[in-house]
């Protein structure tokens, strides 16, 4: 991870003497090329050291300290795995990320093109409902919707708890609707731009509502919901709070919290620790860097209009 | 905000906007009539349904709450009205109240002075076409994917009395003794703050390049032309041309200092110099004393604070969307 890094970057960090210019180079590039390239490996820091002591021996460690070498294992990373009880962390995010992600798509997709399309009258009002519900903090809704989950029932093959609370629908309901905001608001703003000639044609052609927006408006907002999907997924999948606040039982909890029973001992193996870190991270690094292009779309989009 | 569309006979309803609010129809008539009104009603119903249901009418139900005495255990009955009983209570007697209220505009004026500058810094040198540019830009916001707890721990390899590197090299270099980064209640905060800027600088760094795009280049080669260096071209064409992205900045920063919570929720609960009114609403939600007028009393406040910038934001969000 480093090492490319340094490569690419065309200055050497702590270089003293700049690299003989080829072009003649004005001393303040040479300058600013410097500091670009300490600050980003500064910023790849934290996440060298977990990386590289994840994969090191505690017994090690502690004996030689952290500025040693040497104690490479792999042990970390299966105590992580089988003593944090990670595989079941990992499938409850992925119970709640999932549906939670189509569902908000889906939804305000459907919110975003009666809107465009069809409601010009409450256009803006609704759209401002929307969009201000998704910066309200969270923890002003805690109390109500904690009592909300637990007054709904739920059978019980659904929910072991008999009702909303504690189960994953809870969850899931809840991160559609605090997230369909900003994704209905994103979405409305691209359907705007879509061409309104497009939607006449199938309606002349006698297509229903549902028509048109599944056959013709849909599949033209695949670069936003590609976009939007990603900050999704790593939004809900990075989600402590309603995590804590609408679920108890250990068999239920997302990987979110899944580092702290890794940490709740007398002593705290911070080697076992990174391993941890590192796997949690990992799926979203793994979108991060598979998605990159989409990623930083969509965090620029709600900002690029306006 | 009023559309020229003249609204049908039927439509004499009142102004503001009722939740559940039928969707109109087009000029267009509708091919299917009846199926599609129905259609066309589920596909915003459903959505402003969960949104009201879910968001507002819970935010609505913690004001109320906020002036009653209840243990969130006994059914609403049991609610007994105090009036502004909680918040007096807030701001005199509760201990946390203040350190919180502090720590909440320290972490605000922090993510200002450093994050929010060093990314827009940033942004206007990667804005240039860079050798390694790109990669740049990925190491900058890589930990913008991560969660706030996540890089709570992982700066804890850091910052560990005992064990952190930090320690260990100032122990080597400077022989001074460990300091207990996370636990000090005089550095705690700025310890914290570090991390979290970690994560803030990319993100922003983001929103500026996005803005730093859309700035008209014929603008910066008139401010060269009539000679002004980078940092005058920055400072009076450029960044007055920033201003809508500046303002989703403000507002982006404020509503995360805000909303600030995993971090010291992992590290302690939020006490100890840790104190932010988001952990403290929490606490005395969901821990043992279940205070849920208090706690909620404490909600409203954080609301009250968000709502006004919400309402900045959004306005002149729809103002552009409008357009």
């Amino acid at each position: 991870m480093t090492a490319t890094t340094t490569a690419a970057a065309p200055a050497p960090p702590r270089g003293a003497a700049p690299p003989e210019p080829r072009r003649r180079v004005r001393p303040a590039r040479a300058v600013l090329q410097i500091f670009l390239a300490v600050t980003a490996l500064a910023w790849l820091f934290p996440i060298v050291w977990a990386l590289v002591n994840s994969f090191r021996d505690y017994e090690f460690t502690a004996q030689h300290g952290y500025l040693s070498f040497g104690g490479f294992t792999l042990e970390n990373y299966r105590r992580a795995w089988v003593e944090g009880e990670l595989p079941g962390y990992f499938v409850n995010s992925l119970i709640i990320t999932v549906p939670s992600v189509l569902l908000i798509l889906f939804l305000s997709s459907c919110a975003a093109f009666v809107l465009t399309h069809y409601s010009r009258r409450f256009n803006l009002v609704m759209l401002a409902v929307f969009l201000a519900a998704n910066l309200l903090p969270v923890q002003a809704l805690l109390v109500p919707l904690f009592r909300m989950a637990n007054a709904v029932p739920l059978p019980y093959w659904i929910s072991e708890s008999g009702a909303v609370y504690d189960s994953h629908i809870g969850v899931v309901l809840v991160h559609t609707a605090f997230q369909m905001g900003f994704c209905t608001f994103v979405l409305s703003n691209f359907m705007k731009a879509l061409p309104p000639s497009l939607i006449e044609a199938a309606r002349v052609d006698g297509a229903s509502v549902f028509q048109q927006y599944w056959r013709v408006v849909l599949p033209l907002c695949r670069p936003s919901l590609a976009a939007l999907a990603t900050l999704l997924v790593t939004w809900i999948y990075n989600d402590l709070f309603w995590a804590l606040a609408l679920l108890s039982s250990g068999d239920k909890l997302p990987i979110t919290t899944a580092l702290q029973n890794l940490q709740s001992s007398f002593f705290v193996d911070y080697n076992l620790l990174s391993a941890g870190s590192v796997l949690i991270a990992l799926p979203t690094l793994i979108v991060f860097f598979v998605l990159q292009r989409h990623f930083v779309a969509g965090l620029t989009l709600g900002a690029s209009k306006g | 905000m009023v559309p020229s569309t003249p609204s049908p006979p039927h439509a004499a309803e009142p102004g503001g906007a009722p939740p559940r609010s039928a969707p109109r129809r087009s000029r267009t008539a509708l091919r299917n009539g009846r199926a599609d009104r129905i259609t066309l009603a589920l596909m915003i119903g459903v959505p402003t349904l969960l949104v009201v249901g879910l968001v507002w009418l819970p935010a609505a139900a913690t004001i109320v709450f906020s002036f009653t005495r209840w243990d969130g255990i006994g059914g609403l009955d049991t609610l007994e009205w105090v009036g502004t009983q909680n918040y007096t209570d807030a701001f005199t007697l509760y201990p946390p109240f203040w350190p919180a209220l502090r720590n909440n505009l320290i972490w605000l004026v922090f993510l200002f002075l450093v994050p929010t500058l060093l990314g827009m810094f940033l942004a206007v040198l990667l804005d240039r076409e860079l050798r390694g540019g790109r990669i740049y830009q990925s190491v900058f916001y890589m930990p913008v994917v991560l969660s706030l707890g996540l890089v709570g721990f992982i700066w804890q390899l850091i910052y560990s009395q005992d064990q952190g590197l930090l320690n260990t090299f100032l122990g080597a270099t400077t022989g001074a003794e460990p300091v207990d980064w996370f636990g000090d209640p005089d550095i705690n905060l700025y310890a914290v703050l570090v991390a979290a800027a970690w994560r803030h600088t990319g993100y922003i760094m983001l929103l500026y390049l996005a803005g730093l795009k859309a700035v008209d280049p014929s603008l910066r080669e008139a401010a060269a032309i009539d000679g002004a260096g980078p940092v005058r071209t920055f400072t009076s064409v450029v960044f007055p041309a920033l201003r809508p992205i500046n303002l989703v900045v403000l507002v982006v920063t404020v509503i995360d200092a805000l909303r600030a919570f995993d971090i010291v929720w992992i590290i302690n609960r939020g006490r100890n110099g840790l104190e932010l009114i988001s952990a403290l609403v929490t606490a005395n939600v969901i821990g043992e004393a279940s205070r849920v007028g208090f706690g909620s009393a404490l909600a409203v406040i954080m609301l009250a604070f968000s709502l006004v910038f919400i309402l900045i934001y959004v306005s002149t969000l729809l103002r552009g969307a409008d357009r």
